[in-house]
């Protein structure tokens, strides 16, 4: 049976002509992307609830009084507003974002295979950490693109989107990202593999 | 490092919020009219 799936900016449009279950559609559809994305700037759950939780009551707000403007794509969009939200949580709090390994989640914890055997999931472990470690030493702009592109799975436009800068520059600071883990790399003599 | 990498992106996506979160957001949206009178916006919450 063919997987037909409707288009976000139909469903958007749905949702703005009364249709409620467009947004319960929208929401599954990207709440562990846009869920994810929060959680790996703010390392709390709590808190990536409440920013989830404001990004779609701005979505909401703004489908409803019809000030959306379809003129990018919806996941883009939303994402823009997590990503000032974030930005309004650190600016609240004066914190910087870090990445804080917790019992709950670790971005860096998923990479394992459960089918590895004990050994090359030790040796897994040590890579994790050892990348984690890597990644930490990047400049927070490459780092940034680096993440959400390995480890939340945007694309390059959605990355320049979400940063506010050319998929160009993008490119170019995921392209310096790599160069610089592998000159960490060969300058510590790291071996990293499984 | 390649394959660690591309190991991990069909994982992360598992990571969602509280179902309490979604049933809210869902029953806000359905609650929430606004209406639009000249310049103002008037948001109204439907018990």
């Amino acid at each position: 049976m063919a997987n037909l799936q409707i288009s976000d900016a139909l469903l958007v449009k749905d949702y703005m002509a009364g249709n409620e279950s467009a947004l319960a559609v929208l929401i599954k559809r990207h709440e562990s992307k846009i869920y994810g994305f929060i959680y790996s700037k703010v390392a709390d759950r709590e808190i990536s609830n409440d920013i989830f939780q404001d990004t779609f009551i701005k979505v909401i707000k703004t489908l409803k009084t019809n000030s959306y403007n379809e003129e990018g794509k919806f996941l883009p969009w939303i994402m823009r507003i997590a990503h000032n939200l974030i930005i309004d949580y650190f600016r609240r709090s004066k914190k910087m974002p870090l990445f804080r390994e917790t019992e709950e989640f670790s971005i860096f914890s998923v990479m394992s295979d459960n089918t590895l055997t004990i050994e090359n999931q030790i040796i897994a472990d040590q890579v994790e950490v050892d990348i984690r470690r890597l990644v930490e030493e990047l400049p927070v702009d490459q780092k940034e693109v680096l993440i959400m592109r390995m480890y939340q799975d945007m694309s390059f436009k959605e990355i320049s989107e979400t940063t506010g800068v050319s998929i160009n520059t993008a490119l170019g600071r995921m392209r310096y990202a790599i160069m610089n883990l592998r000159k960490i790399i060969d300058k510590h003599q790291i071996v990293l593999t499984n | 490092m390649e394959k660690n990498y591309s190991k991990k992106l069909k994982i992360t996506k598992k990571i969602k919020p509280d179902k309490e979160v979604v049933s809210f957001l869902l029953n806000y949206s359905k609650a929430l009219k606004i209406m639009k009178l000249e310049d103002n916006i008037f948001e109204i919450i439907v018990n």
